[in-house]
């Protein structure tokens, strides 16, 4: 298990560096003088002078590598450097928004756990049937509905028809009103995938011996769907609850604009709208390193609940 | 084993045809010019000589919405060529020569992997500037590690197969073993996620515009008409829901497509796995 565990995290060190590099070099490759953007002030377009003497002092005339490995220095140290709008710390920034997401997504992990479970299993017990068809059509239209839309028509119809929810905000502090309308959007989207997956592992489980054994002991289909086969199919659920997790961070970017909830997806587009070019850097490290640890947590959870796992893992 | 024959692939491939067909004859259907503003005529309700009624700027929302075919057809089907292409190119090159190459595509493609792919493609735009070629550029960068992953697993799946060591002391090159043993043996599940992965491209392409990063105005797209529609929400919601419809049924036609051919191979030979 330790060797197991050392060796998951070694292998995290050079994704760490490729991912460092892939946002360095966006912002490297980005058209626009950063000094000129960063000395623009109220008074108009800055002295040429003044941003040549500026880049210079700031280093911004060094070679790429040498820049790439200075601000790699300052970001293994956690400065992820200041805001060219706020002027304030770009990790306070995100971390401070990183808040409300998380908020978010785990109530609309619920929601859709809720959702997906039931149908997923309900799906596969009754394979091929009416419930079966519905279930996946529903499923299906689920994928292909853009997330912003499912938004406005549920705005649409609770906020300005039948006016018992907000249009969006966040409230006092993301109270439950303003937290029900894009929580249920999210989930809704996530369910839809997540049926499916939950679908497929339950009809896989299905198939086993120790299914059939069961049924010839002559256990009663209740026990035999939800002990045995549900147990055994819960092992790649672990997977879908960390793509879920995965899943609803990227649904957050749209979401959180359409209902203004001010979490890092609404700060990750703020920032594109006033060309924040270290808010946006600082955005793609931390959801970068987050899901790269979620990813090691589920490997580490898939180790530990099944052994047989152990060799395949490392794929 | 036998499989019942279900309508999904005939309402998917009649849907798709019809979009096709409108797209090409979007210039004789559509009433009006999709571009052209009529300040006088701006915000009205569907009826007459405007099916779908028009927007904010007099602009016929029925032939911005027939238009738009064109555009996501586009945006969809390029994106996937071009990142099955890398995909192909890189993930094959890994499985099949392994080793140094191998160690050094795949962390790659995890890195890629590790940004959630909306947020990647935001940042791209973010850094290098909005319009349609940087709106392909950061769909492709989302898109090709999943070809990758896909295209290598295959080949470590066929390598040492009898017809491929046959082929290799027969003195086949490199290429020519893989372009004529390995490619039509993994063109059935690269087909699948083609198909499943133009919805998903169409889907990106529509919250990016959405979200103003997109495919700019006045071209007539669907995400940037709904982008349009946001303030008129309380006023005229219809202007929000037509594109959006649009969308949905598009993107609805591709993934059922990608589904049953999935199904169709699944039951054929259980080599495209689901999950």
């Amino acid at each position: 298990m330790l060797k197991f565990l050392a060796k998951r995290i070694l292998l995290l060190v050079p994704v760490l560096l490729l991912v460092s590099i892939i946002s360095f070099s966006l912002f490297y490759l980005s058209p626009g003088d950063p000094a000129e953007i960063l000395l623009t002030g109220p008074q108009g377009p800055p002295d040429p002078a003044a941003v040549e003497e500026f880049r210079q002092r700031a280093g911004f005339n060094d070679p790429a590598p040498a820049m790439y490995l200075r601000w790699l220095s300052k970001v293994i140290e956690g400065d992820l450097g200041y805001s060219y709008v706020s002027g304030g710390k770009v990790s306070n920034a995100v971390l401070d928004s990183f808040r409300p997401t998380m908020r978010l997504a785990l109530i609309s992990l619920v929601i859709s756990l809720l959702i997906s479970f039931p149908l997923g299993i309900l799906s596969a017990v009754r394979q091929g049937s009416f419930v079966d068809g519905l279930g996946m059509a529903v499923s299906l239209l689920g994928v292909s509905i853009p997330n912003f839309w499912l938004a406005y028509l549920l705005i649409i119809l609770f906020s300005l028809r039948l006016d018992i929810l907000p249009v969006a905000g966040y409230g006092m502090g993301g109270d439950i009103e303003h937290l029900i309308l894009p929580a249920v959007t999210l989930g809704i989207s996530a369910a839809a995938v997540t049926s499916r997956m939950i679908r497929t592992s339950m009809l896989e489980s299905l198939e086993q011996d120790y299914i059939v054994a069961a049924r010839a002991r002559g256990l009663s289909e209740r026990s035999v769907v939800l002990r045995h086969a549900l147990r055994n199919a819960l092992l790649p659920v672990i997977t879908v609850v960390s793509l879920n997790f995965t899943y609803l961070l990227n649904g957050s970017a749209v979401v959180e604009t359409v209902f203004a909830w001010p979490g890092i997806g609404n700060l990750m587009t703020r920032s594109i709208y006033s060309r924040d070019y270290p808010v946006i850097l600082g955005c793609m490290l931390f959801l970068a390193s987050i899901i790269l640890v979620m990813n090691l947590l589920t490997d580490i959870c898939y180790h530990y609940l099944n052994p047989r796992m152990a060799h395949e893992v490392q794929d | 084993m036998k499989y019942k024959t279900d309508p999904g692939l005939k309402i998917a491939l009649l849907t798709l045809t019809a979009l096709v067909l409108l797209a090409i004859g979007a210039g004789w259907i559509a009433p009006h010019n999709p571009e052209k503003a009529e300040p006088q005529l701006r915000l009205m309700d569907p009826g007459g000589e405007y099916p779908f009624g028009t927007d904010h700027l007099g602009r016929c929302i029925f032939s911005r919405v027939l238009f738009g075919i064109r555009i996501s057809f586009f945006i969809g089907l390029a994106t996937v060529f071009f990142s099955a292409l890398i995909g192909m190119i890189l993930g094959g090159a890994a499985g099949y020569y392994g080793g140094l190459l191998d160690e050094v595509v795949m962390r790659v493609v995890d890195a890629f992997l590790a940004f959630p792919s909306i947020f990647l493609a935001l940042a791209v735009i973010g850094f290098l500037g909005s319009g349609l070629v940087n709106l392909m550029l950061s769909l492709i960068l989302v898109e090709w590690t999943g070809y990758a992953r896909l295209v290598r697993s295959e080949v470590l799946a066929l390598s040492g197969k009898e017809f491929l060591e046959s082929a290799k002391s027969l003195g086949g090159s490199d290429i020519y073993i893989m372009s004529r043993h390995i490619l039509p043996n993994i063109l059935p599940s690269l087909l699948v996620m083609a198909t499943l992965s133009v919805g998903y491209a169409i889907l990106g392409a529509a919250s990016l515009s959405f979200l103003g990063l997109g495919i700019q105005p006045p071209t007539p797209e669907w995400g940037s008409m709904m982008n349009d529609a946001r303030p008129f929400l309380r006023s005229h919601p219809l202007m929000m829901i037509f594109p959006g419809i649009a969308i949905t049924v598009t993107v609805l036609a591709f993934h059922l497509l990608g589904d049953e051919i999935r199904m169709r191979l699944d039951s054929r030979s259980g080599a495209v796995k689901e999950l």
